[in-house]
């Protein structure tokens, strides 16, 4: 009887049912609070960390030479100085970019192959882990994106436009629904995201584990499918667009910290 | 006669250093630029979403501040003339399958299969409080709830209720007639909601029965 | 061979709070995917644990439990430096079983 109670009680844990709530916005929270524990991320920060150390690729290497801003190889802190103005490449990058670039030179992946793989395919499935690992390096840091670069500058800017763009059959724009405090989307609590909406909220809460979907979504993805509500035509992976947005979010959010990966609805 | 010479020196030296200082970039032809470039197609969903046309364009650029008077009126404007008022002249569907359209969040992302208004819902829920019932509403928008009520509207297809109830099918068809930015799509317009479809959500708000005026 | 299980274990007092993340689709088998074809049913079906080799729990999940489950509990007498091993086994017939020590 005992097991019987006890396992009742574990399942109602686990499974997605809400309590009947005092209001639809204290449920909620019960529920987040509930998952908060045992985020499924975590399973996918011991894959990246696996893959990151792992000779995989044509040339059958690690990514452990990878430089994410910091130096070849160095991982904690990299996660929120991006994006950021690399060198060798001579472009503004965020962390799906250059990940794609050191799978290219030190792997020899094909970099624009794993571009155009669907998301939740592929090459993409490792992406998931490798961001979720990375960004966990990172997590409780504060953003520092750097704009010391003409070309980090003009993403900044470019990336303000890109918000503010109202464009497709809905007219909307990232502003619409991100540019004023306190709104939501349904029951969805909306972060404003022209300013800096505090620690662990916005820019600073993704990459992501999807309850809903049972997924873990990077800020590409993410990015993507607000395209994809906004009514717009398809956003190529990390294609400028995405880069100048990330750079204005990371930018504004300036001296928040990162939750990353952490755990939505 | 020192103190002349040095700052005369001074201010050619100043003269020389802003001639040397670049011009600013054109942020906004390198913006349209980098949307061009950074899309593609997608099922219904195509490249041609990306043009704006002046409302857009003028909206986008003001990022979220108020248009200058004249230019804002001249696109309220604009947007007036679009209206087509229901051929039949009469306004009012019916509520129920109002509320259905207004809790369907569907269509035209590159996810939908079709872009005929038979796929596509109102959305309305995601921004708007509207009947009473629903606690799963946006706050984008304004609530909507109690909208005829508190308008007084008893009889929607009397004389007196007129004017409410051309303001409100205007709003819907485009909202920007009233707004120039409004957030809110132009679902007449557009393309996206048809006449029928229109009149269902004018029910919905409009109508005395509707759970929405209790 | 599925993932590898996140067991943490942590003594205090006079038990022991485990939690463990599994790696595993969990599908209900009520699903269809784009073709319209039902998703065949992949579920765990047991769970067990043992503390230093002893059954200490065992459970009989549903379809109802979430994808990639969380399952927490506490053991009893359990303390720091016991191990404490998770083992579960799904419709197919598939099993996976990880290791932990109390922390």
């Amino acid at each position: 009887m005992k097991k019987f109670l006890m396992m009742s009680a574990l399942l109602a844990a686990t499974c997605a049912v809400p309590a009947q709530p005092k209001s639809s916005a204290d449920a909620i929270a019960e529920y987040r609070a509930m998952l908060a524990d045992g985020n499924p991320a975590e399973l996918f920060e011991a894959k990246g960390e696996e893959l990151w150390k792992t000779k995989r690729g044509p040339k059958n290497a690690s990514l452990q030479q990878c430089d994410l801003g910091k130096g070849a190889g160095v991982v904690k802190g990299a996660f929120v100085e991006l994006p950021r103005w690399f060198a060798d490449t001579a472009q503004v990058q965020d962390l799906e970019s250059r990940l794609l670039t050191c799978m290219e030179r030190l792997q020899g992946f094909n970099a624009a192959e794993i571009a155009k793989t669907p998301f939740g395919k592929g090459e993409q499935i490792n992406l998931e882990g490798l961001t979720a690992w990375i960004s966990a390096e990172s997590r409780g840091m504060k953003f520092k994106l750097s704009q010391a670069h003409a070309e980090e500058r003009k993403n900044f800017e470019l990336g303000k436009r890109a918000f503010f763009y109202r464009g497709g059959p809905y007219d909307f724009s990232c502003a619409s629904c991100h540019s004023q405090p306190d709104k939501r989307i349904r029951l969805q609590d909306l972060p404003e995201l022209t300013k800096n909406p505090g620690n662990g909220i916005g820019f600073a809460a993704w990459p992501a584990y999807r309850v809903s979907s049972g997924e873990m979504w990077s800020m590409q993805r993410r990015l993507n499918d607000c395209y994809r509500q906004q009514r717009f035509p398809y956003p190529g992976y990390a294609s400028p667009v995405t880069i100048a947005l990330g750079v204005y979010m990371g930018v504004n959010a300036t001296g928040a910290e990162s939750i990353a990966p952490a755990l939505k609805r | 006669m020192n103190k002349k010479r040095i700052s005369l020196a001074a201010a050619v030296l100043l003269v020389a250093a802003c001639a040397a200082v670049p011009p600013a970039p054109d942020y906004d032809a390198l913006t349209a630029q980098m949307m061009s470039g950074s899309f593609r197609d997608e099922g219904i969903a195509k490249v041609d979403r990306l043009q704006q046309d002046a409302a857009n364009q003028a909206c986008s650029k003001a990022q979220m501040a108020n248009l200058p008077d004249v230019l804002a009126a001249s696109i309220q404007q604009q947007a007036l003339s679009t209206v087509r008022m229901p051929a039949d002249g009469v306004f009012i569907g019916d509520w129920r399958e109002g509320e259905k359209l207004a809790q369907n969040g569907r269509g035209m992302t590159w996810t939908d299969k079709s872009a005929a208004t038979s796929a596509n819902g109102g959305n309305c829920y995601n921004c708007h409080q509207i009947s009473k019932a629903e606690v799963s509403f946006g706050t984008i928008g304004p609530s909507l709830y109690n909208y005829g009520k508190m308008r007084g509207i008893s009889d929607p297809a009397s004389a007196a209720a007129r004017p409410i109830v051309e303001y409100t099918w205007t709003k819907l068809w485009n909202a920007k007639a009233y707004n120039a930015c409004s957030g809110m799509p132009r679902f007449g317009h557009a393309g996206l909601l048809d006449e029928t479809q229109l009149k269902h959500l004018m029910a919905l708000i409009l109508d005395p029965k509707s759970p929405v005026n209790q | 061979m599925a993932d590898p299980m996140r067991i943490r274990a942590q003594a205090a007092g006079d038990k022991a709070t485990v939690r463990v993340l599994m790696a595993h689709e969990m599908e209900t088998g009520q699903r269809k995917d784009a073709a319209g074809k039902t998703i065949p049913a992949w579920f765990i079906q047991q769970v067990s644990a043992q503390l230093n080799g002893k059954m200490v729990m065992t459970a009989q999940w549903g379809p109802s439990v979430a994808k990639n489950p969380f399952l927490q509990f506490n053991i009893k007498g359990a303390k720091a430096g016991d191990k404490v091993g998770i083992t579960w086994v799904d419709n197919r017939g598939d099993k996976r079983s990880d290791e932990a020590t109390v922390t």
